[in-house]
């Protein structure tokens, strides 16, 4: 007699990235709504709407979760930045009917740059990040809103964002979920078709592409990513059928950025020092 | 024997104890009256809030000044009728300090601290760190309670199974369970996995010794980290008898019943069994069950095998 054979299920990435976007949005809804209203007793918020997809997930779930008139959407384009972007970005808008400003940044990134002209475009597009934030804080403190950080789990791993800049607001409702879920996220949301559909870019400079800058997809990227960050060495993730090149690239970005993640270092010379020996929770 | 308890899905303010001591009075107040409850159910660390780091210095207090800042909540709310409560609570001991939970009678004079429960099981890993602040308890302890004997249970003292095994094994009919559970895992279907992993974990105690489980757990975010809720109960033959949402501070009531922990038991003579063969598992001398000997080499810590 010949027994039936059951194959070894097929080796799947050891952690699934798919989301259950209906729970998601209502977890990331609460959370905003705790931490606004609830602990600090402010009920709007603001935000840099960029025409991304990132910053118009949490335009969706700041409207949800404070009503749209009680969040401001702010485009702030530099002279260079695509005019598409400014169009997607109004579409958000548009659907949400939320309130909305522009700040043009060119002036004041210029009128800084004209003092650095070697400024090569890095620099130059931390300069402009930078810049966005001064714009946003001070808006917050006129609006007496919260900003709201758009930053994703991927990019912030990856250390593809200017440090103080982008990951600068006290909230972030999307930092723990990778790009690929920020899409799923998305499209539950019905967040317009034209942002879910472009390539990501930071647009910083023309024709630029997070893929292109980071050398690799992102639904690479974040397999990868979830596995390194569950403990899974080299050889591990590449028998998962990942490139040797793919695997190393992934790593060295994630391992040469940790400092990106942290606070600025102090030098501790005390048995009292603030996080280190005086531990106290945010919300305390 | 019957008996009725409402667990009650708290959301503290962190750190503000006297908001909170006002929340839990006027529960207290909203359940008084004819359908006052024998028993209410709160979570771990329900007054200060758990991830509390540090400040667990500030905010730890006696078990007796515990157990008079409870009774302080109750006759605030004008309730004379005597009640039976569980909170959890950061406990210092002279200069030691635990993750505890308290079974205090309210209404008979003097608030009377039933039983005291420190954690066994200090959750020290990932986003948890509380062996860098509080000693474990040793013991897990069996007590009285109007619907007969009970033990509590606090959060990670759940995840080994062997805790509410003791716990049976030492007679306990009812498994009360405070705990804070920052949910994560977004995979599930409408629910989080942390989320479903409670829910096995306490339906599986609650049919393999034929118990009721009360679990009763914060919701709320702690910076960042939301307290996933979903307070349960369960009945002895594992089955769910009420359950809380994820996200929102509410109470709910079950009704104990001692004839369904007979039946439960005649149907499924687990425990009994265990009872039986318990000797011969933990007199097993390849156990690493003597004190200070280590589980790989044998040898008592600090002496080199010779």
């Amino acid at each position: 007699m010949i027994l039936p054979v059951y194959d070894e299920p097929r080796r799947a990435p050891a952690r699934d990235l798919e989301i259950d976007a209906a729970m998601t949005a209502r977890w990331l809804e609460a959370f905003l709504r705790d931490e606004l209203i609830e602990r600090r007793g402010i009920h709007k918020a603001v935000l840099g709407l960029s025409g991304g997809i990132d910053s118009a997930v949490v335009a969706y779930l700041c409207a949800s979760a404070l009503g749209p008139a009680n969040v401001t959407a702010i485009r702030m384009p530099y002279r260079t930045s695509s005019p598409a972007s400014l169009a997607d970005a109004q579409l958000v808008i548009d659907a949400l009917g939320m309130e909305s400003m522009t700040i043009d940044i060119s002036a004041a990134v210029d009128g800084y740059l004209q003092m650095a002209p070697e400024a090569d475009a890095r620099r130059r597009g931390n300069v402009m990040a930078r810049t966005r934030m001064i714009a946003l804080f001070d808006q917050s403190a006129r609006l007496d809103a919260l900003p709201i950080g758009t930053g994703n789990k991927t990019e912030r791993l990856m250390g593809y964002f200017t440090w103080h800049a982008d990951d600068s607001p006290p909230l972030n409702p999307i930092g723990d979920l990778f790009k690929t879920q920020v899409w799923a996220l998305a499209r539950y949301l019905g967040v317009p078709s034209a942002l879910i559909d472009k390539p990501p870019s930071a647009d910083l400079e023309a024709d630029q592409t997070d893929e292109g800058d980071l050398g690799i997809t992102y639904l690479r990227a974040d397999e990868i990513l979830s596995l390194i960050l569950l403990g899974y060495d080299d050889a591990h993730i590449v028998d998962r059928n990942f490139t040797v090149e793919d695997v190393k690239l992934v790593r060295r970005r994630v391992d040469t950025t940790h400092w990106k993640r942290h606070l600025p270092t102090t030098a501790l010379v005390s048995g009292t020092a603030i996080n280190e020996f005086y531990l106290r929770p945010v919300d305390y | 024997m019957v008996r009725d308890v409402a667990v009650v899905q708290f959301k503290p303010r962190k750190g503000d104890v006297a908001a909170n001591v006002a929340a839990l009075r006027d529960i207290f107040a909203q359940l008084a009256g004819a359908e006052q409850p024998d028993l209410i159910v709160l979570p771990e660390a329900a007054l200060t809030g758990y991830f509390v780091e540090g400040a667990v210095y500030d905010l730890a207090v006696t078990a007796d000044e515990f157990a008079e800042r409870i009774a302080g909540a109750y006759r605030e709310a004008g309730v004379t009728s005597p009640l039976d409560v569980v909170c959890g609570f950061y406990e210092k001991d002279g200069g030691t300090f635990y993750n505890s939970a308290m079974y205090v009678r309210l209404g008979e004079g003097a608030p009377r601290i039933v039983h005291v429960h420190r954690k066994l099981f200090l959750a020290t890993y990932g986003v948890f760190d509380e062996q860098r602040f509080l000693t474990r308890g040793r013991r897990m302890s069996v007590f009285p309670t109007p619907f007969g004997p009970a033990a509590m249970i606090i959060c990670e003292d759940a995840w080994h199974s062997l805790v509410p095994t003791v716990a049976a094994l030492k007679g306990a009919n009812l498994l009360i369970v405070p705990s804070a559970s920052p949910g994560r895992g977004l995979r599930g279907n409408g629910e989080l996995e942390s989320t479903t992993r409670w829910q096995a974990l306490l339906s599986a105690m609650a049919v393999e010794h034929g118990v009721y489980v009360v679990y009763s757990a914060l919701t709320g975010f702690e910076g960042g980290k939301g307290m996933s809720g979903s307070s349960c109960a369960y009945g002895p033959h594992g089955n769910l008898l009420n359950r809380a949402p994820a996200l929102d501070p509410c109470i709910f009531r079950v009704r104990l019943d001692s004839a369904e922990i007979d039946i439960a038991r005649a149907r499924f003579p687990l425990l009994g069994d265990l009872n039986d063969v318990l000797p011969d598992l933990l007199l097993d001398d390849e156990l690493p069950l003597q004190r200070g000997v280590s589980a790989t080499n044998g040898s008592p810590k600090g002496e080199v095998p010779s």
